[in-house]
């Protein structure tokens, strides 16, 4: 295996005594202090996380609308300047190549200058967040289905830093960073804004079910952008809280729930696939999928009992194998055992009894509604 | 209980001797490196025991691990407090977080232990 990547924040975290593991190609924090402290902090206050690992593909070219369109599932078209959208990729068959974030970037403020190979102040139209063990693989698919279309794709994974700010109070920590409003900064909205003299790029997006900005930054940024969040209280948090707060908030995490093997439809994303006004890649292949309707789908579970229901366990109901688990934790917010699972269609209704097979014991479980956990929806009078 | 006065398993056990009681748990190392523990499942009293083989397990949100007996013998105390609060361990390893006490069969097998001194080392090198 090839070296593992570091991000711009690598030595502070192992100055901080972050436990780091290999993941997706790169070396990471585990955990600062403890996964749930973590948690809680991010539920409860603001916390703040180094994600620099995931992929960062800057697209520009007369073609990249129709290109996009082409690759990914959702609409391309209808984005507005600023506006961040869920999506996947898919495969010819319907599998799931990745799922994404796509960026409608809005012109570059009219800041100060940045370095020349810096594409945050570039004329660059969209923004592609990949996952990290996908990066490649996307820039790969990319180039192979381009063709003759106009499109550049930058890769500016290597040269900028990403951080998740997440929490109640994560967007008034980054006013009070800025300086400025972001009142009227829409969910699932982002722009540039100049943070000590540089142009930067924050969205009100995140993977942990609260409130919070993503902040795109160049490299030499990246540590007192990191500093200041922690001076003004932000807590440290590790990919251990970020698991636990996207399981609890539902979402899917590509290579568990999202495979090349899983389509979309089966994993519970139709309302991201426009799959009825528009084509794309995979689109044949889905409808295909669609005709099968023995094919099993995305579910949540609760456990009656403590134990983790792990990867892989499989998930019974009267005697009969109907599905496996695909994430599971013990949810520090709800205090309960909770998975995600694939099961056969008729196990799949809310309510159902199962079992999960944990190492021999079969732990009794029911199938729930995602998401387990949703924030209260802000007060928005309260807000500006 | 005073770390450098108990003796200790290779896998992460300490073990302490009195009346001839063996008294279990696992090391600060061990709870250290699980952090986080939601269950931990300790056998009934009654049961049997027996060198290098599970007794019970404990889970954390990021693993489950066997938890290994140091001898040959019978469950005699369960600490069903540390059942009910599992962190109870992460806090206080050698003292309130003790595990089961075990009545040693008097020719048992005991697994290969290891003194204070000798376990340090153990858990300093690197991997």
């Amino acid at each position: 295996m090839s070296e593992l990547l570091r991000t711009p924040l690598y030595a502070l975290h192992v100055a901080r005594k972050a436990r780091m593991v290999p993941f997706a190609g790169w070396e990471m924090p585990l955990q600062f202090t403890s996964i749930v402290e973590e948690h809680h902090a991010v539920r409860q206050q603001v916390g703040v996380f180094d994600i620099s690992h995931m992929g960062r593909l800057f697209i520009a070219g007369p073609d990249s609308t129709e290109l996009l369109e082409w690759l990914y599932t959702n609409s391309v078209a209808s984005l507005q300047v600023g506006q961040v959208r869920y999506g996947l990729i898919c495969n010819e068959h319907g599998g799931t190549k990745d799922d994404v974030l796509l960026y409608r970037l809005p012109a570059a403020a009219a800041g100060p200058p940045s370095t020349p190979e810096q594409p945050l102040v570039q004329a660059f139209p969209y923004l592609l967040v990949v996952n990290a063990a996908n990066r490649e693989k996307i820039v790969a698919w990319f180039q192979q289905h381009r063709g003759t279309r106009a499109v550049t794709l930058f890769d500016a994974t290597l040269i900028t830093a990403m951080l998740a700010v997440q929490g109640p109070h994560a967007v008034a920590m980054c006013e009070r960073l800025l300086a400025t409003t972001l009142s009227d900064l829409r969910y699932y909205f982002g722009r540039y804004v100049v943070y000590r003299d540089q142009t930067v790029l924050i969205s009100r997006t995140g993977y942990t079910g609260e409130d919070g900005l993503e902040w795109v930054v160049p490299v030499e940024l990246a540590q007192l952008l990191w500093n200041d969040l922690l001076a003004l209280g932000a807590v440290p948090c590790g990919l251990g809280a970020r698991d636990t707060l996207r399981l609890e908030a539902g979402m899917p995490l590509y290579g568990h729930e999202l495979t090349e093997e899983i389509d979309p439809l089966q994993a519970g994303l139709e309302w991201a696939v426009k799959w009825q006004t528009k084509d794309f890649l995979g689109r044949a292949g889905l409808l295909q999928q669609q005709s099968d309707t023995t094919r099993p789908k995305r579910v949540g579970l609760e456990l009656a009992g403590r134990r983790i229901a792990r990867e892989q366990c499989s998930v019974w109901q009267a005697g009969k194998c109907v599905g496996w688990i695909t994430s599971g934790t013990f949810a520090p917010t709800l205090q309960k055992s909770i998975a995600m699972a694939y099961v056969a269609p008729e196990s799949a209704v809310p309510g159902t009894a199962v079992e999960v097979d944990i190492r021999g014991h079969r732990e009794s479980a029911q199938v729930v509604t995602l998401p387990f956990y949703s924030r209260r929806k802000p007060n928005r009078a309260s807000t500006s | 209980m005073n770390p450098e006065q108990l003796r200790y398993t290779e896998t992460h056990e300490w073990v302490y001797e009195e009346n001839g009681l063996v008294t279990v748990g696992i090391t600060q190392y061990a709870a250290d490196l699980l952090n986080d523990l939601v269950y931990i499942e300790l056998p009934s009293i009654g049961a049997r025991t027996q060198a290098g083989a599970s007794f019970g397990e404990v889970e954390s949100i990021k693993a489950v691990s066997d938890l290994y007996a140091p001898v040959d013998g019978e469950v005699v105390e369960v600490n069903q407090a540390v059942v009910a609060e599992p962190q109870i361990i992460s806090r206080d390893p050698y003292g309130a977080g003790w595990l089961i006490k075990i009545r040693p069969d008097p020719k048992g097998q005991w697994s290969r232990l290891l003194s204070y001194a000798e376990y340090q080392r153990q858990i300093a090198q690197p991997g």
